[in-house]
């Protein structure tokens, strides 16, 4: 399985990250370098292993179904690079 | 000798005797993080908010109920989020951000009495193994051969302030070996507790099945106070566990007679250096004499240890980060006239992301895409399963620790890894990585110096939960090693 750069540009849009079309190919080069890496994995019987999913079996926490925190609306606009009128702003999303 | 310089157990006790005060202890640390900027360590100073805990934690003393950290100076990584004050994991990306809430770890150490110094360097998001992807530069190691060497990644500025006695200890998080990692390049003791034994709550995620939070020391004592102060139990973390937490420093008995301790023969890889290899054969026997039996194990899945935390660490890497966006907190790119929402997200993440996070960002969502979840995401998974499963069979053997090294190399020169493959820096974790993958508690402690007299040290792996043993063991070790130099100051 190798990445060439058009699959690269598919990887960067999915992650929601610019790259420009002239480091596709580098891109493509190095993600490549990263996988191969990862190829010994296939060297490795996992016939009937389950996949982990966390290091101790543990039931998840339950709590009473109340109301613990709320009408924090300032702090958390607090650190929005744009917040107007009591919302995040962002471009027209819209047509 | 001044007050920077002391162990957290002296300080301690010298501030319940009254011989110091907690605000003279803090004053001395300022002075020395002032004369420090060569390090680059603290990236992020707050005298204001010490002075006035130092003045608190000196009238809680009088009051005579201080817990063992009240009134202790410590630098605070990055990474933790800290109410008020910029916490932006070293990357732009968090370029302004200042948290509007507190992160558990911090509050329990500021309930506990301790005293903030500021928050110190790391790489970008705790990617990196040398501190050089850090947005402010990287930090320096203490230590220096004819050029300047990295104090290691990611917590590489704890590593340093704690090396260079700026501050009586630090806390550093650990996803993969980065807080033994710095620590065995620094001549510090790092502790990475066992997974859900700190809560993770307010400390930026990087990989949420693996970081885990923890101490970083001049000494294991230090380290088993520090870790009392900073664990508990976390209903805002859904993996914190429900254990009490236990007294570990009481657990510093001394006496390992009789302990059995396994020295995996997986470790002994191939182009080893001979001066680590000797140092890890010095330390079995140290332990030996100290009573304990020396046993060979087998950990038969550990070559696979790296390429199965390099699926799974980018891949939960990649989900977490999804929530940097420009919108909510931290750095929007500029846009031009008709971007969309879209061109808002490519271009802030472009701009705010340096080149490790992407490239893990990008490779967690190849592996986590539709056609590779299986064989890349899955596979790894169960291998992981695999490696956890050696561990489990050497404790049910009757193991009581694990010896292995804590890194393949002393200290590097910063800079001597830029054109390398990203493969050979991820290759610094090969011994620490394993620890993670399995949940297990690990602790580096520097045993020796190396021919050119840089620090190294040994990795001691715990049973989980054991913590309280496997500090038992590092004492006994760091005893038995005597490391007591320091670096000559030059910054």
């Amino acid at each position: 399985m190798a990445i060439d750069p058009s699959e690269a540009r598919k990887v960067a849009h999915l992650a929601r990250i610019a790259v420009a079309d002239d480091a596709l190919p580098a891109l493509a080069a190095e993600l490549n370098g990263i996988l191969h890496f990862m190829e010994q994995l296939n060297e490795v019987d996992v016939d009937g292993v389950e996949p982990m999913t966390g290091v101790e079996k543990m039931r998840l926490k339950r709590r009473e179904d109340v109301v613990t925190d709320g009408h924090q609306q300032a702090a958390v606009l607090a650190n929005a690079p744009d917040a107007r009128e009591g919302f995040f702003a962002v471009p027209k999303v819209v047509e | 000798m001044t007050l920077n310089t002391l162990a957290i157990a002296e300080a301690r006790d010298r501030l319940r005797g009254r011989e110091i005060s907690a605000a003279e202890l803090t004053e001395a640390c300022l002075t020395a993080i002032e004369g420090a900027g060569a390090l680059n360590a603290f990236v992020h100073h707050t005298p204001d908010i010490a002075r006035a805990q130092a003045a608190a934690a000196d009238a809680r003393i009088a009051q005579g109920d201080a817990p063992a950290m009240c009134g202790i100076p410590v630098g605070i990584k990055d990474l933790f989020c800290t109410k008020g004050v910029p916490s932006q994991a070293a990357s732009r990306i968090l370029e302004g951000f200042r948290p509007e809430y507190e992160s558990t770890v911090t509050q329990n150490l500021f309930d506990a009495g301790a005293v903030m110094l500021g928050k110190l360097n790391m790489d970008e998001f705790a990617m990196g193994s040398s501190n050089e992807t850090s947005v402010y530069g990287n930090a320096v190691n203490p230590w220096k051969l004819d050029q300047p060497l990295t104090p290691g990644g990611s917590s590489g500025g704890s590593a340093a302030a704690v090396a260079a006695d700026l501050c009586l200890a630090a806390t550093g998080t650990d996803t993969g070996g980065s807080i033994r990692q710095p620590a065995a390049f620094t001549g510090t003791v790092g502790l990475k507790p066992t997974y859900g034994r700190v809560s993770r709550w307010g400390t930026i995620a990087f990989a949420s099945s693996l970081d885990q939070a923890g101490p970083m020391t001049r000494s294991v004592r230090d380290a088993a106070i520090m870790l009392g102060a900073m664990a508990s139990v976390d209903p805002k973390d859904s993996t914190s566990a429900d254990r009490p937490v236990p007294d570990y420093e009481a657990a510093l008995t001394g006496d390992i007679r009789g302990q059995k301790i396994g020295i995996p023969r997986e470790y002994r890889m191939d182009g080893m250096p001979a001066e680590i290899a000797a140092l890890w054969d010095r330390g079995a026997e140290m332990l030996r004499d100290a009573g304990a039996e020396i046993v060979d194990i087998s950990l038969p899945h550990t070559k696979y240890a790296l390429p199965a935390y390099y699926v799974i660490a980018p891949a939960e890497a990649s989900s977490n980060l999804a929530r940097y966006d420009g919108v909510r907190y931290g750095r929007r790119a500029k846009l031009s006239a008709g971007d969309g929402i879209t061109e808002l997200y490519e271009k802030t993440r472009a701009e705010g992301f340096g080149p490790e996070v992407q490239r893990r960002v990008m490779i967690g969502t190849y592996v986590l895409s539709a056609g590779f979840y299986d064989a890349y995401y899955n596979r790894a998974r169960k291998v992981r399963a695999l490696i956890k499963r050696d561990f489990d069979e050497a404790f049910a053997q009757g193991i009581d620790t694990i010896l292995t090294p804590a890194t393949p190399s002393a200290a590097f020169p910063l800079g001597s890894m830029q054109d390398a493959d990203p493969v050979e820096m991820y290759l610094n974790d090969v011994f620490t990585v394993t620890v993670n993958l399995a949940g297990l508690p690990g602790l580096a402690i520097p045993v020796g110096l190396d021919s050119a007299g840089l620090p190294l040290g040994l990795q001691l792996i715990g049973r989980p939960w054991d913590e309280g043993n496997l500090l038992n063991h590092g004492a006994v070790l760091e005893k038995a090693a005597g490391f007591v130099a320091k670096p000559d100051r030059w910054w």
